[in-house]
């Protein structure tokens, strides 16, 4: 048998062997921005990744690049994706969504999850989580943790989803204490630990003692950690091994069930393009545990606002809130909508500084 | 705008400690190429030296045995990059980037199951007596051990080339090393050696980020610095004590633009940024900058 014969041969084996191999299996992709180890963000996305493995069994198979790059890169990744058979692409973060929707045109058969986003298409749907509800409960717990009344903030890109999150924790952190003011900086990248490190030592030199951040690496948690007397929340992850203090609480993204409901939609054969936006009553967000270094009687107080919020019967956005300059925003009682917290590109009244353009 | 919050000590103090990564870089690089060697590979020794302090350090328990073990790995680096260049005459520039692609992959490849590891935190170690100092305590006296060394490494280095019959040796290497080989010394071992130590100082640098600055270990974790500390070494015009200066020149820039960023300045974050990269130039172009070392980046052979 000559080498070429040899080559063509397993060639023919080997699409015979994956086309028999493809018809019952379900192959679900997942494009992740950080590694899979970054312990916030990347890592919860890769945990519900597993939850799809383990509910499904054999009978879907999962596939993952992590560190992808938001740009160009991300779409060769999803290309690649697409072309070994995917049948099932999430892509977990919101600088993906035009990539996304150029892939899946030239993919029909594909199906797409975006994150965070809001661009949808026959074949793209877009999933994203009221992290805002999150933050009201840390600002609300914020607000009587400190002692300088400076929180620090660091946020990544000046992006609605970031923008809600610090106009929600400084609302509710004003409203325990009058006093308190955000120091904002803005790293303008999701996960760069060195970066992260340097931001949050520069807040707690300039008497910030809670760091608020908006970014997916524990570094600022180290910080603090050094620092000795700053309060932090885990983000996207529950970060618990930086607990009970400086961490005393989180913010949990759960998309296990997001995931393995879509999952199986593709298996029945019954996806259809959505976009919905699941707070803390569907799940998609949790509250990390709130530590004994935290009163309890402020503990209290913030488990009380959780149950509020599964409850539907508070939203964190209910008026009166005023603009930056004044003006009003939401009248007394009313209740934001949600198109303009997915745009909301404005601080509300009391915040400094402006949002980078 | 509140610039009341700016507090001037803690900001003199942070940006000590944001230089000397850089800092001990380019002393490295300042003896190596005072020695007539162009190393480009500094990020890819820096990073290297990063990863490997961070797995000694993880596996030992001991920060002291993982900046050994990051000043080692460094230097073993470098001394491929010294192999390559000095016995096999490659040419220097393509060698150096070359080292730093290869570094940056290779630590992304030793690091990939320490990601999200936390490191031990390395206690500061005020000076005694001299940290209760008023203003200058704080500043120059309460800092972790390696900020001091950063200060002992280029004082030796000083004192090395100045006084010392090595330095001069290694002098007379760099600018003429046809001389240097006529009068009998060694050129290729000088420069081997030459290169560990800038490989050396380099992996101490890489591994102060991955230690004590951030401390964790994470791909690209240099993030451009071991190209800062090579123009840092122009700057200085190859001299040890400039090279001070203008190593707390940059990491000065870097603190500040975070400061104000923090304090709500008004200027758009790009601008700030680009800020340190920005003066770096303007210092490179302003300064009228020193002669460099008369065989710099020239290969040698004997029959030559």
């Amino acid at each position: 048998m000559t080498l070429k014969t040899l080559l063509a041969g397993t060639g023919i084996a080997l699409a015979l062997a994956t086309g028999a191999f493809a018809q019952d299996q379900t192959k679900v992709g997942f494009v992740y921005v950080g590694p899979v180890g970054d312990g916030g963000w990347t890592y919860e996305h890769d945990q519900a990744r597993q939850a799809v493995e383990a509910h499904f069994g054999d009978a879907v198979e999962t596939v993952f690049v992590e560190s992808v790059p938001e740009g160009p890169d991300a779409e060769r990744v999803m290309t690649q994706m697409a072309l070994q058979g995917a049948d099932l692409i999430f892509t977990t973060s919101f600088g993906y969504m035009d990539a996304t929707i150029n892939v899946a045109e030239r993919f029909p058969d594909v199906k797409f999850e975006h994150a965070t986003g809001y661009k949808t298409a026959e074949n793209v749907s877009a999933y994203n989580a009221r992290f805002y509800e999150g933050r009201a409960i840390q600002g609300h717990i914020a607000g009587q943790m400190t002692e300088s009344n400076i929180i620090g903030y660091i946020g990544s890109y000046p992006i609605p989803e970031v923008i809600q999150g610090i106009n929600s924790a400084f609302l509710h952190a004003r409203e325990v204490n009058p006093d308190v003011e955000f120091r904002i900086i803005w790293a303008y990248t999701w996960f760069d630990p060195a970066k992260e490190a340097e931001a949050a030592s520069v807040l707690i030199e300039q008497g910030a003692d809670v760091i608020l951040q908006h970014t997916d690496s524990t570094a600022p948690q180290a910080a603090a950690q050094a620092a000795g007397n700053v309060v932090t929340f885990g983000q996207a992850s529950d970060m618990a091994e930086f607990g009970p203090f400086p961490r005393v609480s989180s913010i949990i993204d759960d998309w296990a069930p997001y995931y393995i409901e879509r999952t199986q939609a593709v298996i029945d054969g019954t996806w259809e393009s959505s976009n919905v936006w699941h707070g803390i009553p569907e799940g998609m967000v949790a509250i990390g545990e709130i530590t004994d270094a935290v009163p309890a009687e402020v503990k209290a107080s913030a488990e009380a606002m959780i149950e509020a919020i599964r409850a539907g019967e508070y939203h964190p956005f209910t008026g009166p809130i005023n603009y930056q300059d004044g003006s009003v925003w939401l009248e007394d009682g009313e209740v934001a909508d949600d198109e303009t917290l997915l745009g909301m590109n404005f601080y509300i009244e009391g915040l400094t500084g402006e949002i980078p353009q | 705008m509140d610039m009341s919050a700016i507090n001037p000590v803690l900001l003199l103090a942070s940006l000590m400690v944001a230089a000397t990564p850089i800092l001990l870089a380019a002393i490295g690089e300042l003896v190596v190429e005072r020695a007539g060697v162009l190393n480009l590979g500094v990020e890819g020794m820096m990073i290297t030296g990063a990863v490997c302090g961070f797995i000694v350090t993880i596996n030992a328990g001991s920060p002291l045995l993982g900046f050994a073990g990051a000043a080692l790995g460094g230097a073993m680096v470098a001394l491929v990059f010294g192999i390559l260049t000095q016995v096999l005459l490659s040419n220097q520039v393509a060698t150096g980037l070359a080292l730093t692609l290869f570094g940056l992959g290779l630590a992304a490849l030793l690091g990939q199951s320490y990601i999200g590891i936390k490191a031990p935190v390395i206690a500061k170690w005020p000076v005694p007596l001299l940290s209760d100092l008023p203003l200058i305590g704080p500043i120059l006296f309460n800092h972790d051990p390696v900020v001091y060394l950063g200060i002992l490494i280029i004082a030796a280095v000083w004192y090395f080339l100045t006084y010392s019959r090595a330095g001069l040796v290694l002098r007379a290497v760099g600018e003429n090393h046809d001389a240097a080989h006529a009068l009998g010394y060694h050129v290729v071992r000088v420069r081997l050696l030459a290169i560990m130590f800038g490989g050396a100082c380099a992996g101490l640098g890489g591994a102060y980020l991955s230690l004590v600055r951030v401390p964790q270990w994470t791909e690209g974790l240099t993030a451009g610095a071991g190209w800062i500390a090579l123009a840092i070494v122009v700057f200085a015009s190859w001299r040890p004590w400039r090279l001070l200066l203008g190593a707390y020149l940059f990491g000065g820039v870097t603190v500040l633009q975070l400061n104000l960023q923090a304090a709500g300045f008004a200027l758009p974050v790009a601008y700030l940024s680009m800020a340190p990269y920005l003066a770096t130039i303007l210092v490179l172009v302003m300064m009228r900058s020193g002669r460099a070392p008369g065989s710099l980046a020239q290969s040698f052979h004997a029959s030559r």
